[in-house]
C-alpha cells in the first residue's frame, strides 16, 4: 500500500471572474522511503496539490478527488480536529521562505517545542532536551546558546535547517518540501538538499519535493512527475526522464536550462508549443 | 578588443559605518575591498558570489546609486565621483540598471508607457509626442505589444514585466547596461527568453553587460570574462573557459561543486551510490 495515494484531484477557485481551475484530474502516489518530486513553472498547480492534501487551501477552493489516502486514512472526510492529530505528526511541511515561516516574536527552542508539546507527551526538560537533539541532528552549531536566538538573529540558512527540525521532530511517515531551497545561496542549498536527503534516508519517510529546479530534481529524486497548467504532462523516475524524456513540454523544459544550450539561442517553451506539442 | 574598454574599474573600496548602541562600538564594514576590472566594449561580465559577497554594493557603485570610499571608476572615458560631482545628465545616459525582482522594481500606479517614458522626461528635452513614439518602439523591441502602452504593471507577469524593466533602463540607450540578478526570479522556460531578448539586445545595440547572478549554468551561458566575488574581495577573474575549466580559488571550486548537475551521468552515478 502507497504511503500517499491520491487519485484524480481536482481544485478549483472561486475568483470574481468565475471558477478558476487550479488543478485537473492529477494522480500522486508516494511509497515510504521515496523521493518524489513535483516540477512545473509558476501556475502549474504543484504547490497547490500538496496543500490541498494537507487542508491548507482557503475555502475559496473546492477540492474533489476520488481517493486521497494516507496509510489508508482517508484525507477527504477528516474532521478539522482529526485532521490536527496527522498534521505536523505523520504528515509535515516546509515552506519556501524560511525567515517568514518562523515567528519573529518567539525564540527558535520555543517554536521548536511547541510541535512536541501538541503531539508528544514529553514535558518540561524533556521538550528542551530533544529541541536540543533536533537542533544537533540539522547541523545548527552550539545548539544550546541558539536555543535562546531569535530568528532575525539567524541567517536563511539557519532558519531553514530550524524549520526542518520543526517538519522532523515528531518523525512523520511523510515530508513536504515546498520550494525549500530557492531563497537560498548555491552553497546553501547544496547543504540544505544533502541534509534532506540524509534525514530521509536514515529515518525512510516518504519525502515530495516540489521544485521549478531541474538541477535540485536530478540531485534528490527518485520518481519525478512534471506538471504544466494543473494537468500531468510526464511522470517517470529520474533516469529515464533526463534520459528520454517523452512528452515535449519536458522535452522543451530541459533543452530550456542554459547548461544544455546548443548554439546560440536557447530554445523556449513557446517554441516547442508552436511546434505543436501541448 | 583591449584597447576599447568601456568600463575601468581600479582600487575601489566602500566602507559602511555602522552606528555603535548602547553596548557595541562603532564600527565599519568593508563590502566591497579593492576591486579592478576591465570590461570590453560589446562584451558581457559576470559578477558572482552569494549574498553579501558585495556584488550588489558593486552594482549600487557602478549605477551611481551609491558612491565609492576610493578607487576611481571610468565609463566610456568619463570618470565617475557623485560624492565630488554629482551627477550630470551625460552620465546617466551612459549606464542604466536592471534589478532582480521585476514585482518591486515597477510602479503599481504608473502606466507601462508612462514608465518607458519617464527615464526621457528627466534627462532629455524630447518632446512628448516623440516620447510616445520612441516608448511605442521599444515596447515592439522587447516583444510587447502597441497595445501595452496604456496598462499598469498588476496586469503583466513576471517574465512580461521584466523585459518593461529592461525596455525602461535601455530607453536612455546606454552604453552600459547593469543586470542585478535579472532572471533569478523568473521560471526557467521564461528565463530562456528574458536571455534571449538580451543576447538580441546586445548584438542590435551594441550594449556591454555586466550580469551580476549566482547561477553559475547561466554564466556560463551568458559571460565572457567572469569575476567570482568572495567577502568583498575578487577571488578569481578571467575569461569564462579559464574561470571554468581551471578555477584557482578554493572558493571557486566549492562554488562549482554545490551547483546541482542536470546531466544524465550524475545522475546515474548519484543513484548508484544510493543504491550502495
Amino acid at each position: 500500500m502507497p504511503l500517499l495515494e491520491i487519485r484524480n484531484l481536482k481544485v478549483e477557485f472561486d475568483t470574481a471572474r468565475g471558477s478558476f481551475k487550479a488543478l485537473d484530474g492529477v494522480d500522486y502516489t508516494v511509497d515510504a522511503g521515496e523521493v518524489l518530486a513535483i516540477v512545473g513553472e509558476s501556475g502549474s498547480g504543484k504547490s497547490v496539490a500538496m496543500l490541498a492534501a494537507m487542508g491548507l487551501l482557503p475555502g475559496t477552493a473546492t477540492i474533489t478527488a476520488d481517493k486521497m489516502d494516507f496509510e489508508g486514512l482517508d484525507l477527504r472526510t477528516l474532521s478539522a480536529r482529526e485532521r490536527r492529530k496527522v498534521i505536523g505528526k505523520d504528515i509535515s511541511m516546509i515552506f519556501q521562505e524560511p525567515i517568514a515561516s518562523l515567528n519573529p516574536c518567539f525564540t527558535i527552542g520555543f517554536q521548536l517545542g511547541e510541535t512536541l508539546k501538541a503531539h508528544t507527551q514529553l514535558k518540561g526538560r524533556q521538550i528542551k532536551e530533544r529541541v536540543i537533539e533536533l537542533m544537533t541532528s540539522v547541523g545548527i552549531p552550539d545548539p544550546a546558546s541558539r536555543y535562546n536566538a531569535f530568528p532575525h538573529q539567524m541567517s536563511g540558512g539557519q532558519c531553514q535547517r530550524v524549520m526542518i527540525a520543526m517538519a522532523i521532530a515528531c518523525s512523520p511517515k511523510l515530508l513536504i518540501a515546498d520550494e525549500p531551497t530557492t531563497a537560498l545561496d548555491v552553497t546553501i542549498q547544496k547543504q540544505i538538499l544533502d541534509l534532506l536527503v540524509t534525514l530521509q534516508q536514515d529515518s525512510g519517510m516518504g519525502l515530495i519535493m516540489i521544485t521549478h529546479d531541474m538541477g535540485v530534481v536530478a540531485e534528490t529524486a527518485d520518481r519525478v512527475i512534471v506538471q504544466y497548467q494543473g494537468r500531468k504532462m510526464e511522470e517517470a523516475d529520474v533516469l529515464s526522464l533526463f534520459e528520454n524524456p517523452q512528452n515535449p513540454y519536458t522535452r522543451a523544459l530541459l533543452s530550456a536550462l542554459p547548461e544544455n544550450a546548443t548554439g546560440d539561442r536557447l530554445p523556449t517553451v513557446s517554441d516547442f508549443a508552436e511546434a505543436g506539442g501541448f | 578588443m583591449s584597447d576599447d574598454v568601456i568600463l575601468k574599474v581600479r582600487d575601489l573600496y566602500r566602507t559602511y559605518d555602522i552606528k555603535g548602541g548602547l553596548f557595541r562600538k562603532p564600527t565599519t564594514l568593508t563590502a566591497v575591498k579593492g576591486v579592478n576590472l576591465d570590461v570590453a566594449r560589446g562584451s558581457t561580465l559576470a559578477v558572482v558570489g552569494e549574498s553579501g559577497c558585495g556584488k550588489s554594493t558593486l552594482a549600487r557603485m557602478l549605477t551611481m546609486i551609491d558612491a565609492q570610499t576610493s578607487g576611481t571608476i571610468e565609463i566610456d572615458g568619463l570618470p565617475i565621483d557623485i560624492s565630488r560631482t554629482g551627477i550630470s545628465r551625460e552620465m546617466r545616459q551612459k549606464v542604466q540598471i536592471v534589478f532582480q525582482n521585476p514585482y518591486g522594481s515597477l510602479n503599481p500606479r504608473q502606466k507601462i508607457g508612462h514608465v518607458l517614458e519617464e527615464p526621457l522626461l528627466l534627462n532629455t528635452d524630447t518632446p512628448s509626442a516623440e516620447r510616445r513614439d520612441l516608448a511605442l518602439e521599444m515596447l515592439q523591441k522587447v516583444g510587447l505589444q502597441p497595445e501595452h502602452y496604456g496598462r499598469y504593471p498588476h496586469m503583466f507577469s513576471g517574465g512580461q514585466r521584466q523585459r518593461i524593466a529592461i525596455a525602461r533602463a535601455i530607453m536612455m540607450k546606454p552604453k552600459l547596461l547593469v543586470l542585478d540578478e535579472p532572471v533569478s526570479a523568473l521560471d526557467l522556460s521564461v528565463q530562456a527568453q528574458i536571455l534571449n531578448l538580451l543576447a538580441d539586445l546586445q548584438e542590435e545595440m551594441g550594449l556591454t553587460y555586466v550580469f551580476i547572478s549566482h547561477d553559475l549554468s547561466v554564466v556560463r551561458y551568458i559571460a565572457d570574462k567572469v569575476m567570482v566575488m568572495y567577502f568583498g574581495e575578487v577571488v578569481e577573474y578571467g575569461t569564462r573557459e579559464e574561470v571554468f575549466e581551471t578555477p584557482q580559488h578554493a572558493y571557486t571550486r566549492t562554488l562549482f561543486a554545490a551547483t546541482p548537475k542536470a546531466d544524465v551521468d550524475s545522475i546515474r552515478k548519484r543513484l548508484a551510490t544510493k543504491a550502495a
